[in-house]
C-alpha cells in the first residue's frame, strides 16, 4: 500500500500539473482568437485579388507563348517542391504527427525525391531525421507571423520555380476547420491555377467595363506574385490558428484528466487515512481493555 | 455622390472611409486624382503618398506599391504595404534614414559590392524618406485644407 505521505505528495503534484495545463489552455485560447482575428483582417484583400484575377485570367490566353507569365508555366514535372508548414512547438496533440504523416504520404507518391522547404521546427526536424531533401528552413516565425516574414518565404519559392529548380510546388499545412478539427492538406501552389469566373460572358463584361493602366496584361502579371504571397500568408496564418486550437484542446484534455486523477487519488488517500485511524483506535481500545483486566 | 475608399493590405484593413471628396494616388504613370463618378479603373500603384480629402480635411498614407480599383463610387486600394500618417513613428523613420544613408556611403566607398545590397539599401532609404515626408506633412498642417496633391 502506498503510504499516506506518498499519496499526499502525489496529489499535490497532479494538482500542480493541472494548474500548468490549465494556464497553457488559456494562453492557447487567446492566441487562437488573435490568429482568427488576423485571418478575418486578411480576408478582404484575398477576396479582392481573387475576384480581379478571375476576371483577368482569360486575358492571358494571349496566343504568343513568350507572353505567358513565368509563374503560370506548366512544365513536365521532374522535381516537385513542397512547402511544409508546421508548428515550432509540441504539446498540441496529434497535430504535428498528422502533418508530417500527410506530407510523407504525399512525397512517397512523387516519382522523384521532392525538394522540401520547411516552415516550423517540427516539420524540419522530422524530415531531417528522415533524410529528406530539405533545401531551406524558416523557423521561429512566432505566434503572429507578419506578411514581411511570409513574403520572404514565398519569394524563395517563386524564385525556385522560375529558375526551374522545381517544376511544380505544393503547399502542405493544417487547414483550420473548426476549434476541434484541423485537417492536414496538400494543395498545389505553383504554377498558379488562377481562379476563373465560371461565366465567360461575365469575365468579358468585366474586362470591357474597366480601364486598365498600363494594360490588362501588365496588371495581371503584377497581381500574380502578390497572389502567391497572399496564399502563403493565409496558409501560415491558418496553421497558427490550427496549432493553437489543437493545443487548447490537448491542454483541456490534460486538465480534465488531471482533475479526474486528483479525485481518485483523494479517495484513496481518504480511505487510507480512515483505515489508519481505525487501526490506531483499535490499538488504543485493545490496550485500555488489557489494563482494566 | 462621394467616394468610399478602402485601403487594404494582405495583413489587414488599414482604413475604410466614406464621404471622400477627392483621392490622389501614386500611379505608375504619374499621380492620379480620382473624383466621384470616375470611370471603372484598375491600375498599378507605385511607391508614394496617397492623399484623400474628406470634409475639408486631408489624410495621407505612405503606400509601398500595389493596385487600385475604382468601381462606381468605391475605390479599393490593394497596397503591398500601407501606413497612415499618424501611425508613422517619426523618430524611427529618422533613425532608419540615417542608417540607410550610412550604409549607402559605405557601399559607395566600395566596402561592399553586391548589387542586391545596393538595391536593398536604396529601397530602404526611399522608404524612410517617404515615411518622413508623409509624417511631416501632417505635422506641418494638421487638418488644414490644402490644394490637392
Amino acid at each position: 500500500m502506498a503510504t499516506i505521505r506518498q499519496l499526499r505528495r502525489r496529489i499535490t503534484s497532479v494538482r500542480n500539473t493541472a494548474k500548468i495545463t490549465n494556464a497553457l489552455q488559456l494562453v492557447a485560447a487567446s492566441k487562437m482568437r488573435r490568429a482568427q482575428d488576423r485571418a478575418v483582417q486578411a480576408r478582404p484583400y484575398a477576396e479582392k485579388i481573387q475576384f480581379v484575377l478571375s476576371g483577368l485570367a482569360s486575358a492571358t490566353d494571349r496566343g504568343e507563348e513568350a507572353a505567358v507569365h513565368p509563374l503560370l508555366v506548366e512544365r513536365p514535372v521532374e522535381t516537385v517542391g513542397l512547402l511544409h508548414v508546421t508548428p515550432d512547438r509540441g504539446l498540441c496533440g496529434a497535430l504535428n504527427a498528422n502533418l508530417n504523416r500527410s506530407a510523407t504520404i504525399f512525397m512517397t507518391e512523387q516519382p522523384n525525391a521532392a525538394q522540401l522547404v520547411a516552415v516550423g521546427k517540427k516539420g524540419r526536424d522530422f524530415f531531417l531525421r528522415a533524410r529528406a531533401n530539405v533545401v531551406a528552413e524558416f523557423t521561429e516565425l512566432g505566434d503572429y507571423p507578419s506578411e514581411l516574414d511570409t513574403s520572404t518565404i514565398s519569394k524563395l519559392i517563386m524564385d525556385d520555380f522560375t529558375e526551374g529548380n522545381v517544376d511544380r510546388v505544393y503547399l502542405s499545412y493544417a487547414e483550420f476547420v473548426n476549434t476541434a478539427v484541423q485537417r492536414p492538406i496538400v494543395k498545389q501552389l505553383l504554377p498558379i491555377a488562377p481562379p476563373r469566373m465560371t461565366d465567360e460572358e461575365e469575365a468579358e463584361a468585366y474586362r470591357q467595363e474597366y480601364l486598365f493602366e498600363p494594360s490588362p496584361t501588365d496588371v495581371f502579371d503584377r497581381l500574380l506574385p502578390r497572389y502567391v504571397d497572399m496564399l502563403v500568408y493565409e496558409a501560415i496564418l491558418e496553421s497558427v490558428a490550427s496549432e493553437q486550437s489543437a493545443r487548447m484542446v490537448a491542454m483541456k484534455n490534460a486538465t480534465d484528466n488531471a482533475s479526474d486523477m486528483e479525485k481518485e487519488l483523494t479517495l484513496t488517500y481518504n480511505k487510507a487515512r480512515q483505515e489508519q485511524i481505525t487501526t490506531e483506535l483499535l490499538d488504543i481500545v485493545g490496550g485500555a481493555a488489557a489494563l482494566e483486566e | 455622390m462621394p467616394l468610399t475608399v478602402e485601403i487594404i493590405t494582405i495583413e489587414r484593413v488599414v482604413r475604410v472611409e466614406e464621404d471622400v471628396e477627392v483621392l490622389v494616388a501614386p500611379g505608375v504613370e504619374g499621380q492620379l486624382a480620382i473624383l466621384p463618378r470616375h470611370a471603372a479603373l484598375m491600375t498599378t500603384l507605385d511607391y508614394g503618398e496617397l492623399i484623400f480629402r474628406r470634409g475639408g480635411r486631408e489624410e495621407s498614407f505612405a503606400i509601398a506599391g500595389g493596385f487600385m480599383e475604382v468601381r462606381g463610387d468605391r475605390v479599393s486600394i490593394l497596397a503591398d504595404q500601407a501606413e497612415a500618417a499618424e501611425e508613422i513613428d517619426i523618430d524611427r523613420a529618422r533613425a532608419a534614414r540615417a542608417r540607410a544613408e550610412e550604409r549607402l556611403r559605405e557601399l559607395q566607398e566600395g566596402r561592399a559590392q553586391s548589387e542586391a545590397d545596393l538595391a536593398r539599401v536604396q529601397a530602404s532609404l526611399q522608404k524612410s524618406l517617404l515615411r518622413l515626408r508623409v509624417a511631416e506633412r501632417r505635422r506641418r498642417a494638421p487638418g488644414a485644407p490644402r490644394p490637392g496633391g
